[in-house]
């Protein structure tokens, strides 16, 4: 019975450290856009890939308008949440209470968008999540928007594609426990796989950040089913897809746009060749608009690829400045009260106001990730298409578009 | 039956990694009766060194065995050093003062450990090079069993056997074995106490870093946080098998590994890092000295 007391003591102060960001403001008169990402953390790409895409809609501004709308210079800071939803809602404080934004974009994470979203709402700053697919974002109030589609209808086109063009019946489901993306996407999938008579045999999970999925997959082995899905992050697909090869695992997994990022072949290599994952978009679709898009963000990032990420966040930029601009135009008087001066003011408030109710009115705008139009709750609709992985190589499979209503 | 055998080959596997750190925990503890908590973060360490040496020479381009062995021999070396490093500026300074102070330095040197490969190695986590090319043979019975796992067998199992060798047939070993019994009787005995005892830290972190690289080469995600978990999981495998006692930390580890396999193969993943704690929970009710430990008479 040595010291026993040492040892519960060291356990219990054995635990992660805390780090604080820290702070910024302004003298001059300017509009302050606030954008927060993962930039660290297990899905890093998320975040890089939005910042990146701001910072072309950004350059775009520049290089035509002098970087200036209704008269002010646009500025935007970029904060990182180290992809966890609590540093995320953190940040965005900081970016309301201290920087004093006008509007926000982010998150890529549905997890981390719901725990920033109730403070913009609070708040009355509008905030765009480029590309949170769970339908709970933007049910958080009226000044949360989405440039996506939504888990539902993509949980509804993985099933379709698994069925109807795959022609499987039995599946299995691994997915993140941890990742309301995640848990929200299996139950779509789920439902509808079920309408289209296939069925989910199993049901496994994992915890974001595990490194070793080998006693789910052996499980889900001993149950042979047609296919895997994994509706989860593209750290941890690729590392699924590497051991469910290594165990004799044939069948293809299957996953939703968590896998959309320029890492994920480099994390999964061969073992993903014969799997598919719906996305926002495929590089080579012949638009002129997506095409010009490509051309400046290679340019502006060492000639890598944007993935559908960057794309989506360019678009919430854009739709954002394009909102200020009409603004600008129709309600000059109003739009003053955008300025940073204005900050904490009775104007800035209502300015706010009619800034949301301009990013709502957001109809049949072409995009680089198709042509948007917000709906009465604030989501976009748009099709959803099916990239094949094969040879290491990202391939369009198949466009599958909205259901009209019936 | 194909299930549970392969469940039991993946348990073994992972039960041989925690081993492997556990071995690190308990011999520390032997000598110093002090849980070395950074040693956790020796075993990320060690992940990242074989993941720098194995860029510098460009071991991915040609898989070899050699390169793969150079590059666990490297890692194994700069974790040496490091594991010297903490106990002559860490924990050499506070040798004599209360246990306390000693388990709080170790606390400190974890999160330095920790946010200094942050600051480093950036948060995001890395991808581990194919230093050995994956293959997989099937042991029949549906059973398969990767070389990278084969490798993690062998090499544990052979680690194991040199420190079995080191500590009960040579003469240093007999020294460990004196300090640990009493450290004022070694010095009587002309046995160098703080040599013994750094030897020993450079012998454990050694091992956490063989560690580091084999899990590295099995799943490739790296980042500066990846050993607390594994290192709270190895230091309960010490204490179930009883610390300060060598085979114990194997049998822990074992006895670890295989309970966490099963337990997210049958009953649920969420419970993967819960049943850690409920062993130890139930080893520190039923035999608090552990399974193969000595039950002591605490001097009050």
């Amino acid at each position: 019975m040595r010291s026993r007391l040492g040892l519960l003591v060291g356990l219990a102060a054995w635990l992660g450290a805390v780090s604080l960001a820290g702070c910024g403001g302004s003298a001059t008169e300017e509009l302050v856009i606030g954008e927060y990402g993962s930039l660290s953390g297990s899905d890093a790409t998320f975040g890089q890939s939005t910042k990146a895409g701001v910072r072309v809609a950004l350059a775009e501004l520049n290089a035509t308008k002098e970087g200036k709308i209704g008269g002010l210079t646009v500025r935007v800071v970029e904060e990182d949440d180290q992809g966890r939803a609590e540093e995320a809602a953190t940040v965005v404080q900081k970016l309301i209470n201290q920087d004093r934004v006008i509007a926000v974009l982010g998150e890529v994470a549905s997890s981390r968008s719901l725990a920033a979203g109730p403070i913009c709402q609070n708040a009355g700053v509008p905030m765009i999540s480029p590309s949170s697919t769970n339908p709970k974002v933007t049910q958080v109030g009226d000044y949360i928007f989405r440039m996506c589609f939504l888990d539902d209808f993509q949980g509804w086109v993985m099933a379709k594609f698994t069925a109807e063009n795959l022609k499987l019946k039995r599946v299995a489901m691994l997915k993140d426990v941890k990742n309301d993306y995640s848990i929200g996407l299996a139950q779509y999938f789920t439902d509808a796989f079920k309408n289209m008579g296939g069925q989910v045999v199993y049901e496994q999970a994992y915890s974001a950040g595990d490194q070793d999925f080998r006693s789910q997959l052996t499980a889900i082995k001993a149950r042979n089913p047609e296919a895997i899905i994994v509706p989860g992050y593209y750290t941890e697909a690729g590392l699924i897809a590497r051991q469910a090869r290594e165990l004799g695992i044939t069948v293809p997994l299957i996953g939703g746009d968590g896998w959309e990022s320029g890492q994920l072949i480099e994390i999964g290599g061969e073992a993903l060749n014969g799997c598919y994952y719906s996305n926002h978009w495929a590089l080579d679709y012949p638009d002129p608009k997506l095409q010009e898009f490509l051309k400046q963000y290679r340019a502006g990032n060492g000639n890598a690829d944007p993935d559908a990420i960057g794309g989506l966040a360019y678009d919430a930029a854009t739709v954002l400045f394009t909102a200020l601009q009409h603004m600008a135009e129709q309600d000059p008087e109003t739009f003053k009260g955008l300025s940073s001066k204005m900050a904490g003011t009775e104007q800035r408030k209502a300015a706010c106001k009619k800034l949301r109710d301009l990013i709502a009115q957001t109809h049949e705008y072409s995009g680089v990730t198709g042509v948007i139009t917000l709906d009465a709750n604030r989501n976009a609709t748009k099709p959803a298409v099916v990239i094949a992985i094969k040879d290491g190589k990202k391939t369009f499979a198949a466009q599958i578009k909205p259901q009209p209503p019936a | 039956m194909s299930e549970f055998l392969q469940q039991l080959v993946n348990g073994v596997t992972w039960g041989s990694v925690y081993a492997l750190i556990a071995l690190g925990y308990t011999m520390v503890y032997g000598i110093l009766r002090l849980i070395n908590f950074a040693h956790g973060d020796v075993y990320m360490l060690g992940a990242f060194f074989g993941l720098y040496a194995a860029r510098w020479m460009g071991a991915a381009r040609d898989p070899n065995i050699a390169q793969a062995l150079a590059v666990l021999a490297i890692a194994m070396a700069g974790c040496g050093v490091v594991g010297y490093v903490i106990e002559r500026f860490a924990y050499k300074p506070v040798r004599r003062s209360s246990r306390l102070a000693a388990l709080i330095t170790a606390i400190g040197v974890s999160l330095l450990l920790e946010n200094g490969g942050i600051l480093l190695f950036g948060a995001d986590p890395k991808f581990f090079p194919q230093i050995i090319a994956p293959k997989n043979l099937a042991l029949g019975g549906g059973v398969t069993i990767s070389n990278q796992q084969i490798i993690i067998l062998v090499v544990s199992l052979g680690l194991m056997l040199g420190l079995r060798f080191i500590v009960l047939n040579t003469r240093v070993g007999k020294a460990m074995r004196a300090v640990s019994h009493s450290h004022t009787a070694a010095a009587l005995m002309g046995i160098s106490v703080d040599r013994i005892i750094s030897f020993t830290f450079v012998l454990g972190s050694v091992l956490a870093a063989a560690a580091g690289v084999l899990v590295a080469l099995q799943n490739p995600k790296i980042e500066p946080l990846m050993g607390i978990m594994p290192g709270l999981k190895a230091f309960v495998a010490a204490v179930l098998g009883g610390i300060g006692n060598i085979p114990g930390a194997v049998l822990g580890g074992l006895v670890m590994g295989i309970a966490e396999v099963m337990v997210v193969g049958y009953l649920s993943p969420t419970y993967r890092d819960a049943i850690a704690f409920v062993l130890l929970i139930v080893i520190l009710l039923v035999r608090p000295a552990g399974i193969l430990g000595k039950a002591t008479a605490e001097k009050v």
